[in-house]
């Protein structure tokens, strides 16, 4: 309706790719917000609206009798882009605080998953030697199936899910990561 | 002083209480309970426009020319996805609005009602922040919280959804004394260590500019003045984007004109070649950087802005300050004085030398002529004939906006009020009845394209019943003349659907309206012409008919650099250059 509206997509604008000099790198954000209707598809919307990646996003409250939440995201791009995920989602009026646990340094991420298998005899055995061995805990068992507890880092899973494959997996649910910083101090 | 009231009078009582005093709106359905509250009201005057856009860009004209919240009062559904272009508007060059919105009553949301539709998922993307009100008892919070988001940081839109239902709700009403954000406490002070830094990086420079934006605008008139003392201790140049125009003076000895696209030669040459920018509220917005990487090479960045996630978004800086400019700047000014700081005036002396020679190249000329207007002399001649009044300046967006930033000097902050961000066409008008309402005696001014004005026409209709003389000055081609331009360099002068076949005789539109037109085709007549539209205590359309197919120069075509200009034909030593031919292909890409 204006007077220039954008050429499509593609190739790429000059003006961004331009600004293309680092490689994308994996950052895990911690991000504490008031939990009122809409921050989560504020957060979210924030990222598709600017064309940011989520890789892995947990949200749930974390302090009840202050409504706040905490929303932990695994995201990737270069570092200019990181630091400005970092500044908009601060900007968020809802928003508390952010912090980047992967510039910060040392922290604990972990995952759970539960994975159903499928398979009789030997196929059956196998599956619950390696869940032992990945220390898994049956959660459900039927004679010939059974699904498996697991806690871990997300590439333990992976793993663990990889090797399910050829005895008999059914299907994965994930909650994605929740993260901590190690040592004393909140974020 | 906590009352009992409903949730309607809680609105009007809220509005009251932050000093209120003019609103724009549309009613429905959805909030006839404000409007009851509203009815016969005396303190909060209302503003019935004739379509919901008109409201928020009214508003927008309000809070920029007064330096307060706009605000706009608009039904469910269609009122608030009819708002919805002005609150983008309003986010992209940060207004400070509160934008109420009816919604159904709160049984009836998500089961699709009449008119009902999801305002704040629609609108969460286009505002700063919005809130849907469930409970009458969270309403006064949220009112008085709403405002100072809006205004508070960097400024933007805030949008309050409130149920039919919440509005009939008795509660009880607390004032805004007691809200504190919890929250949103955004920083405005800058740190003293890096404010200290940038001034010994001032004092050591030999081609510094300043390159100014809006942000200098909307951090009040102080922080214009503080930026003018500082021009003058330092005597560096100083170059503004569209939307800071005013906060420097277009007639002060250090002024390059506007940079960017259509920016000045002087401008975008002492951009590219400095060793030192100084970048105060202004945002490295594409039309001011042209290509990136060949975007000043050779200079040291400090940048002063309220919002964090500004600061190396586009353009990595080597010195980010986060803070109110109005702030800011008076550390600086503070810190150049109270340390003794000078410039390196040698350098500068050869510096301005340098600039001085750009300069000559008059990249604002253009050929005049007897025999057809030309646009850019009719904007001269409007500033003449205009600047010793009080007078505002709102734009529609197109070639008419550049020239009007081009040509008309702005002298004072909240003189200016245009679409830079967004590029809306159809704010220019309702953004004047926006500036008369807050300034009733000055003379406003809406320079407009014929393609433009057509977008919000119907608020010629507001004008008239609020007997507001807002002046439409349409400099009329016939062609949607930046859209024609592109297309003469970019598409081999194929005008694909830039040309308007039908136009209306804006002298009897102006007339249907109740108001007066004025149409002037010959350059002799022109004086004449704008004095007797100056004269008349009305809403006034001129229409100017201008040439047809002129361009607007000078032009950083898309994809190039500050030093790879077009300039304006026929003038000097340049010569024609071939239009067809100086933007590349990736270069046609860009919008």
């Amino acid at each position: 309706m204006n007077a220039l509206t954008p050429a499509p997509a593609s190739p790429p604008s000059p003006y961004s790719s331009a600004l293309v000099t680092s490689k994308a790198e994996s950052h895990t954000l911690s991000v504490l917000v008031d939990n009122e209707p809409g921050v989560l598809a504020r957060v979210v919307g924030l990222f598709s609206g600017r064309g940011y990646n989520i890789e892995s996003l947990t949200v749930a409250e974390v302090a009840h009798a202050d409504h706040q939440s905490r929303i932990t995201i695994l995201t990737s791009g270069t570092p200019e882009a990181i630091e400005q995920i970092r500044h908009q989602l601060e900007r968020l009026v809802p928003v508390h605080r952010v912090t980047d646990l992967t510039a910060q340094g040392n922290f604990v991420e972990r995952e759970l998953a539960m994975v159903k298998v499928r398979g009789r005899g030997e196929n059956r055995m196998e599956a619950l030697r390696l869940s032992e061995a990945f220390r898994g805990r049956v959660v459900d068992a039927t004679t010939e199936s059974f699904t498996f507890e697991l806690t871990g880092a997300p590439s333990k899973i992976d793993h663990f899910v990889e090797l399910m494959r050829p005895v008999g997996l059914v299907e994965v649910s994930r909650t994605g990561v929740a993260a901590i910083s190690r040592g004393p101090d909140g974020m | 002083m906590s009352r009992q009231m409903t949730g309607a009078e809680m609105v009007v009582t809220a509005l009251e209480d932050q000093g209120v005093d003019t609103i724009f709106g549309y009613p429905g359905g959805a909030v006839l309970p404000i409007y009851d509250a509203l009815f016969g009201h005396q303190s909060v005057k209302h503003v019935l426009v004739r379509h919901e856009q008109g409201a928020g860009h009214a508003a927008e004209g309000y809070a920029r020319s007064s330096g307060k919240v706009g605000v706009l009062l608009v039904t469910s559904g269609p009122g608030a996805t009819n708002a919805v272009t002005a609150l983008t508007d309003a986010l992209l060059d940060s207004i400070p609005l509160v934008c109420i919105t009816g919604q159904v009553p709160t049984h009836l949301i998500g089961s699709d009602a009449f008119q009902e539709c999801d305002t704040t998922g629609i609108t969460r993307h286009c505002t700063k922040h919005n809130y849907l009100v469930r409970r009458v008892e969270d309403l006064p919070r949220i009112l008085h919280e709403a405002f100072w988001v809006a205004s508070h940081g960097r400024p933007g839109p805030v949008v309050i959804d409130i149920p039919k239902d919440v509005q009939f709700a008795t509660g009880t009403y607390v004032g805004p004394q007691n809200i504190v954000h919890k929250t949103y406490q955004p920083r405005v002070k800058g740190e003293m260590d890096r404010i200290r830094h940038a001034v010994a990086l001032m004092a050591a420079a030999k081609r510094p500019v300043f390159y100014t934006g809006g942000g200098v605008i909307n951090a009040g008139p102080e922080a214009s003045a503080l930026l003018r003392e500082l021009v003058g201790l330092t005597n560096f140049p100083i170059t503004s984007t569209l939307m800071g125009l005013g906060s420097y003076p277009a007639s002060g000895e250090n002024w390059l004109g506007m940079l960017g696209m259509h920016g000045t030669y002087e401008a975008n040459h002492a951009m590219h070649d400095c060793d030192l920018m100084i970048a105060v509220g202004a945002r490295f917005d594409d039309r001011i950087t042209g290509r990136l990487d060949a975007f000043s090479p050779g200079s040291t960045k400090i940048h002063i802005d309220i919002d964090p996630s500004s600061i190396n978004k586009v353009v990595k800086v080597d010195l980010g300050i986060v803070g109110d400019c109005a702030f800011v700047l008076e550390d600086m000014v503070r810190l150049w004085r109270s340390e003794g700081h000078g410039a390196d005036r040698a350098a500068l002396a050869e510096w301005w030398g340098r600039i001085d020679g750009w300069r000559k190249r008059n990249s604002l000329g253009f050929a005049n002529s007897t025999s057809v207007i030309k646009p850019q002399h009719a904007i001269r001649r409007l500033h003449e004939l205009t600047k010793d009044r009080d007078t505002y300046i709102t734009t529609e967006v197109g070639q008419h906006q550049m020239w009007a930033a081009q040509h008309y000097g702005f002298e004072k902050p909240n003189r200016w009020m245009t679409s830079g961000g967004l590029g809306t066409m159809g704010y220019g008008l309702p953004a004047a009845i926006g500036v008369q309402m807050a300034h009733p005696d000055a003379l406003v001014i809406d320079v407009a394209g014929e393609a433009s004005i057509l977008m919000n026409m119907q608020e010629m209709s507001t004008a008239l019943q609020y007997r507001l003389p807002v002046k439409i000055f349409i400099l009329n081609n016939s062609y949607m003349g930046m859209v024609r331009q592109w297309q003469e360099l970019l598409h081999g002068s194929r005008y694909s659907e830039s040309y308007s076949e039908a136009l209306p005789d804006f002298v009897k539109l102006a007339e249907a309206y109740g108001g007066v037109g004025i149409r002037c085709e010959d350059p002799a007549e022109l004086d004449a012409a704008i004095l007797r539209m100056i004269d008349t205590p009305k809403a006034v359309i001129f229409d100017c008919v201008v040439e047809r197919e002129e361009n607007c120069f000078p032009m950083i075509p898309s994809g190039k650099a500050h030093n790879e200009m077009l300039l304006p034909t026929g003038i000097d030593d340049w010569g024609a250059p071939d239009l067809g031919a100086v933007i590349d292909e990736k270069g046609k890409m860009l919008v």
